[in-house]
């Protein structure tokens, strides 16, 4: 067990991994590919709910992925149970055996692979060294703090000596104090140990504390995989941006080589994009510099000032637009301020296509629906030169059009979508289950109950987990035909 | 809450209870068991109890009996409670009800209803006193079996079993080294809720004909002969027995919760 190995060899690979529950059809992990290296620390990291417990717990074999494949080593192990792989798990709540003390919690897996009893007692008391416990083979679970049991749960799964560690939020239940001390002595561990640690953790810090790689996910899917340094600088969309560190993130264009507009002010900027593609801009609340007003790119009226120990976070709001910035300067609320950004400080990233895109459903009286519910949409007006006549539909040469014969796809833009709190109400229903603020309005990620997400910008602050309906006016519509 | 009242004299129903309903026939009981009829002190009764066949052959009996009963109890019972624990079908509780609605209809009706249901298979209740017996009290039992161990079984978390899995033991490994043994205060529950009435209750076998006799009736049948001495030694040396095991099944619940519903 040393930690010379040079050249990278694949661990464990997840290819077009899926995991669907049968019961309500919800997609937790989708379509995930993932390449681990033998040694690598490797942290899956997002909100809960975002799969990344349902990740680990498939390669673990707790769980099995719908479809897809889990190579370890070559082979594919996506149907082995759990007792016959290489791998060991350290549980969100320690799972120790109450029942047993010490020395058979450690001991457990070594008694099961019928290894002579001195063998074990040695391996026990190494372990029970590593984790800083000498001595305590026979004190019962139940005497132990929180952090002595996070130890015993690493030792015994260490113990085993697996070719992978999962750890499923291993420091989630200890206090703040213990957590950092954990961190540190986890991240030697695996230094010294040279095995594969695959972390799973909702604490970006954390994340970026302990990770070679971390594989940002979302909604069942990889955000970005990267390095720590990668994923905090170079943030691959909006949400990576929000998940990861303070951010300001604001829709913009490009306005020029290396230009860009946004938060109503033109600055420059590294990326290279083309002109007019529509961006999200991340700015970093400490790349922020405040300036008198007269000499900032643009200026704003600061309107909060909370100290934060070792700097202040200043709210400032210009126009329609509001910034948070992190500064050792202090100015008053009310003060104008001016705000200038250096070209590395902001981060582009290139404006997903966030259009909701759906069909219609066509009655036999050429009127539209969609759920049940009608859309105020006049088909003779979609169907270039067509006219309605004693309830059918002709086209301009005069032949008639039957409904079952034409699709008509409907897309709509996030920002013409309304939000109301009454479910029944719009074609359509979901629930939030992510928001990111954008400056001056809010991006919400909206789960419908049939698990498609869309995106509805709105400048109202919604709640994560709230149940609203999807209001999308007609006129707004855009519509396409298809035959 | 000033004044003269004070919470304390809340108590004074509870110790009137405990001393005129308990307290005062343990003594009668003590008193009369140590003296013979003539009310001499000395503990005749205690070694007739010992020397006279019929009275030992009662004891063994009725231990033999409670013993078989809480044993098919817990045969049916175990896997029954730990097949439901561990399913995940949503009429969980609908089948747990189901398994413990014989406890709402009254005893005797149920006792006579399974009378009939016996006479039909076997004919003559009499050909088959004892076993008789046990599938009686079984029927009775059962649903006092079932539930601690249910109730135990629901409570252990899931993770222990998918940690041992994970540590490398198979199914049955994980079931024998983690589960059961952590089902245990459970079953020790379920036990004493069951080998204890199994014990005394003569009702069962007065009902369904079995004319041995055991602790239960023994005792009776002393007390309607006038004999209180050598009745209430019987029921002295049946309380001694009741409190050596109720210490052993405590003993043995230390570790785990008893919230499983002993009658501790």
């Amino acid at each position: 067990m040393s930690n010379s190995t040079t050249a990278p060899e694949p661990i464990i690979e997840l290819r077009n991994v899926t995991r669907r529950f049968d019961d309500n059809g919800f997609i937790a992990v989708d379509d995930f590919n993932l390449t681990i290296e033998r040694g690598e620390f490797v942290t899956f990291l997002g909100p809960s709910g975002c799969g990344k417990t349902t990740t680990l717990r498939m390669i673990a074999g707790f769980d099995r992925p719908t479809s897809g494949q889990i190579l370890l080593g070559g082979k594919d192990i996506s149907k082995l149970p759990p007792n016959k792989r290489p791998v060991n798990t350290v549980f969100q709540r320690y799972a120790l055996f109450t029942h047993m003390n010490i020395y058979d919690n450690i001991a457990f897996g070594l008694k099961l692979k019928k290894m002579d009893r001195e063998e074990i007692d040695r391996k026990v008391k190494h372990v029970l060294e590593m984790v800083d416990l000498e001595g305590f083979e026979e004190r019962s679970v139940a005497t132990l703090s929180g952090g002595q049991q996070q130890r015993i749960a690493i030792a015994r799964a260490l113990v085993n000596e697996p070719e992978i560690l999962l750890l499923d939020e291993p420091l989630g239940a200890l206090d703040l104090k213990m957590r950092k001390e954990m961190q540190i002595e986890l991240k030697s561990m695996h230094d010294r140990l040279g095995i594969t640690f695959i972390y799973v953790t909702h604490d970006q810090e954390e994340a970026l504390t302990m990770s070679d790689k971390i594989v940002v996910m979302n909604g069942g899917q990889i955000q970005q995989i990267g390095k720590p340094e990668d994923i905090y600088n170079e943030p691959k969309n909006a949400f990576v941006a929000d998940f990861i560190g303070e951010s300001n993130i604001f829709k913009g264009i490009m306005t020029g080589k290396m230009k860009v507009r946004f938060c109503g002010g033109e600055f420059e900027c590294m990326d290279d994009v083309p002109e007019g593609t529509q961006i999200d801009a991340v700015v970093r609340p400490e790349d922020v510099i405040l300036t008198a007003p007269e000499k900032g790119t643009v200026k704003g009226v600061v309107t909060g000032v909370v100290f934060k120990g070792i700097h202040y976070e200043i709210t400032v709001e210009s126009g329609k637009y509001e910034m948070v910035i992190q500064s050792t300067k202090t100015p008053k609320v009310g003060e104008e301020v001016g705000m200038c950004l250096e070209p590395d400080g902001i981060h582009i990233m290139i404006a997903e296509d966030h259009t909701t895109r759906f069909d219609a459903d066509i009655n036999d009286d050429y009127s539209l629906e969609y759920n049940g519910k009608p859309i105020e949409a006049d088909i003779t007006s979609i169907i270039k030169g067509s006219t309605l006549k004693d309830g059918s539909l002709k086209d301009s040469s005069g032949e008639t059009i039957r409904p079952e014969n034409i699709k008509i796809h409907i897309s709509i833009e996030p920002a013409d979508i309304e939000l109301t709190d009454d479910a029944e109400k719009g074609l359509t229903s979901g629930e939030i289950i992510n928001l990111i603020y954008k400056g001056d309005h809010y991006s919400y990620v909206i789960r419908t109950s049939k698990g498609h997400d869309l995106i509805v910008d709105d400048e109202y602050l919604w709640n994560l987990g709230d149940i609203v309906g999807l209001i999308m006016p007609a006129e707004k519509m855009n519509f396409t035909l298809a035959k | 809450m000033k004044g003269t009242f004070q919470r304390k004299y809340l108590g004074i129903p509870y110790a009137l209870y405990l001393l005129v309903l308990v307290i005062l026939p343990l003594i009668v009981i003590v008193s009369y068991a140590f003296t013979d009829s003539n009310g001499r002190p000395g503990i005749g009764n205690f070694i007739s109890f010992f020397t006279d066949p019929n009275t030992l052959g009662t004891l063994v009996y009725s231990l033999v009996l409670a013993f078989v009963t809480t044993l098919v109890c817990l045969l049916i019972a175990y896997p029954a409670a730990y097949f439901l624990a561990a399913s995940r079908i949503r009429s969980k509780s609908a089948i747990l009800m189901l398994m413990v609605m014989p406890m709402w209809i009254n005893f005797t009706l149920r006792i006579t209803a399974l009378k009939e249901l016996l006479t039909v298979v076997e004919g003559n209740l009499a050909f088959h006193p004892f076993m008789n017996s046990v599938i009686g009290m079984t029927y009775d039992f059962l649903p006092f079996m079932i539930l601690p161990i249910y109730n135990q079984i629901s409570r252990i978390d899931k993770s222990l079993l998918e940690a041992a899995a994970d540590l490398g033991a198979d199914p049955r490994q994980a079931f024998i080294r983690v589960l059961l043994p952590l089902s245990m205060p459970g079953v020790v529950s379920g036990i004493s809720m069951v080998f204890l009435p199994a014990m005394t209750n003569y009702v069962v076998l007065d009902m369904l004909y079995n004319s041995t006799y055991i602790m239960g009736s023994l005792i009776g049948s002393y007390f309607s002969a006038y004999d209180w001495h050598g009745g209430s030694m019987i029921s002295l040396i049946l309380l001694v027995i009741i409190c050596l095991f109720t210490l052993i099944a405590g003993n043995d619940e230390n570790e785990g919760s008893v919230r499983g519903g002993s009658v501790l």
